[in-house]
């Protein structure tokens, strides 16, 4: 409670609050199927349909409302991020917290093991991992989560090392207190902050890998939509109906402000060194 | 000298994790290398000529004579054969690579050009009307992936004036300076819109920082005057942060814009790498992955020794 008044009372935060509260909002909408029409029904006479009363967004080469499909789209791209970030956050989470605990060559082999991760740019990764396993809302899933799980490992790692060497955990472990009881007590709840943060930016960065994996063909399958492909499909019809590219990369575009505004203003309530210099 | 010799010794570990990766992850994409090559012609071919063309290309043997050999080549500067271009793979990537060094070369002119001095303006008008304007154009332009903006600028460009970007044949810098330019401005501009976003604001935020320094406000109340604060005293400190970032981009970078060179047609690295991938060619996709994570290293390395060019206080190597 006490977070979302201070996010509430932060300029930036208000905003990104507010961006990302009504994208969950149409996410949900989405994917419960509430959309002003079914997304992937083709009204064949009204197809590349300028956007008018009945189709707020217009429609697009095969007659498919594309404010339905805009709305299915940002419940899809949304379902990705999130999973996939919670799945980076728990594996980065485990990894750093073991490599840190652990020390030694636990923490040299998961380290040299997240720097050959790091070593790979994001998208090809992604690429990799998806022409693997073959494209789908899981594979896509998995991937986006082990592109982001080293630097989850890190964020957690650093922090973790030096909460390791204060005197409370040598007193908690004076007392008898177990590993288990001091990484999860001692270490872990002090590292939600930056965690926080993380989670919130690396919200943003998934979104942007999901359409962009989804642009290139490799994410989300049709007939389902996602804003990547609704993007990617646009291209050919560019000048014909322009509202089938504006709205979808304007949709991406918020989105990931609305991660990136709210991402901003935890980091300079929740951390407390970065508040010298609000970015 | 030490930690430079130390952070070299890592490269060959971290390679050789690179190189196991992608050798297994390509292996195990469903379908095989000459199937993808012929496509339906492959039908055609007899066991004997598909066994001939396996045996070619090296991928009749087990895998762990096929990753021996493939080691045992790169120390030699041998990458192996590119199925798809049906020469040798460093060939193949040496012709793109220029492309897309190129590329990022001029995305962080460009985002530097524009990013930093945004960001001192911004720093040293700090919560003013202008501040908040440039951190707004920041933030949305943080915001925008490439692929949007690329589009939209396609869109413009045509929709608007007619024109469309210079696609075609691409032409080296070296043959045709005027014509590569042309063909690669409009998604420099892509790529460095963004990049120069985050520049803006590290520099903004790293400038803040250094400004409200002991040492700035000594030089001030010496009498300097505002510039000689800014550029003799507190930019070469706030630069350490925008240094990292940039390197970091540019790294990213030279693994090729995948996207953007989609978008714009241009046959870079990334679009090479995607192919790759999508045509199962084994050799193509193992060599220009590490090639890719080699440069990363190398940037990365350079990164930090610019920290201590930078800043003669930082020690590497010392925790």
């Amino acid at each position: 409670m006490r977070i979302l008044r201070a996010i509430f009372s932060h300029g930036s935060g208000r905003i990104g609050g507010v961006i990302v509260g009504v994208y969950l909002v149409v996410a949900i909408l989405g994917m419960l199927g509430l959309t002003p029409h079914n997304p992937i029904t083709q009204f064949r006479v009204d197809r590349l349909h300028a956007p008018n009363g009945a189709y707020w967004m217009g429609t697009d080469l095969f007659g498919r409302d594309v404010a339905s499909r805009l709305m299915a789209g940002i419940g899809q791209s949304f379902t990705v991020a999130f999973f996939s970030v919670a799945f980076a956050t728990l594996a980065g989470t485990v990894l750093g917290l073991a490599a840190a605990w652990l020390g030694r060559r636990w923490d040299g082999i998961v380290m040299r093991i997240m720097d050959v991760l790091l070593a790979f740019p994001a998208i090809l990764l992604a690429l990799l991992i998806v022409t693997v396993a073959g494209p789908g809302t899981w594979t896509s899933i998995v991937a986006i989560g082990i592109v982001y799980t080293p630097i989850f490992t890190r964020v957690v790692r650093g922090p973790a090392l030096s909460l390791k060497a204060r005197e409370f955990v040598d007193a908690a472990r004076t007392f008898g207190s177990s590993s288990s009881y001091i990484v999860t007590r001692h270490l872990l709840l002090n590292l939600v902050a930056p965690l926080t943060v993380q989670v919130t930016l690396a919200l943003a960065w998934s979104l942007l890998t999901e359409a962009g994996l989804s642009f290139l063909g490799l994410g989300t399958q049709p007939p389902a939509a996602s804003l990547g492909l609704m993007l990617s499909d646009s291209r050919n019809l560019m000048e014909t109906a322009p509202w089938l590219m504006i709205f979808p990369g304007l949709a991406i575009m918020i989105s990931i402000l609305g991660f990136n505004l709210l991402g901003d203003a935890l980091r300079d309530i929740l951390d407390p060194k970065m508040r010298r210099a609000p970015a | 000298m030490n930690y430079l010799m130390r952070r070299l010794a890592t490269f060959p570990l971290v390679l050789l994790g690179v190189s196991i990766l992608v050798f297994v992850a390509i292996r195990m994409v469903p379908g095989d290398s000459i199937t993808a090559m012929l496509g339906t012609e492959a039908g055609l071919l007899t066991p004997a000529q598909r066994d001939s063309l396996a045996a070619y290309f090296g991928i009749d043997q087990p895998w762990f004579v096929q990753y021996w050999r493939w080691i045992g080549g790169i120390l030699h500067g041998n990458l192996g054969i590119s199925v798809t271009y049906g020469r040798p793979v460093l060939d193949v990537i040496l012709e793109r690579f220029p492309l897309t060094l190129e590329l990022a070369v001029l995305s962080m002119i460009i985002a530097l050009a524009v990013g930093m001095p945004a960001g001192i303006f911004a720093a040293t008008h700090n919560e003013k009307l202008s501040d908040l304007g440039v951190r707004i154009v920041a933030m949305i332009g943080q915001s925008t992936p490439s692929f949007v903006l690329g589009l939209l600028i396609i869109y413009t460009l045509s929709a608007g004036f007619g024109v469309l970007p210079a696609m075609g044949e691409f032409a080296p810098l070296w043959q045709d300076p005027l014509r590569n330019l042309s063909q690669l401005i409009l998604p420099a501009i892509t790529l460095g819109f963004a990049f120069a976003a985050s520049v803006t604001r590290i520099s903004r935020s790293a400038m803040l920082d250094v400004l409200s320094d002991d040492y700035v406000r000594t030089a001030r109340s010496k009498g300097a005057s505002a510039r000689s604060v800014i550029w003799r005293h507190a930019l070469p400190n706030a630069l350490i942060p925008v240094v990292t970032l940039s390197g970091i981009e540019f790294g990213y970078l030279l693994g090729g814009a995948v996207i953007v060179e989609q978008i714009y047609a241009l046959p870079g690295l990334g679009r090479m790498v995607l192919d790759a991938i999508l045509q199962r060619d084994y050799a193509l996709v193992q060599g220009s992955v590490l090639f890719i994570a080699f440069n990363f290293m190398i940037v990365n390395l350079l990164v930090d020794l610019a920290y201590v060019a930078l800043d003669p206080r930082i020690r590497l190597g010392e925790s």
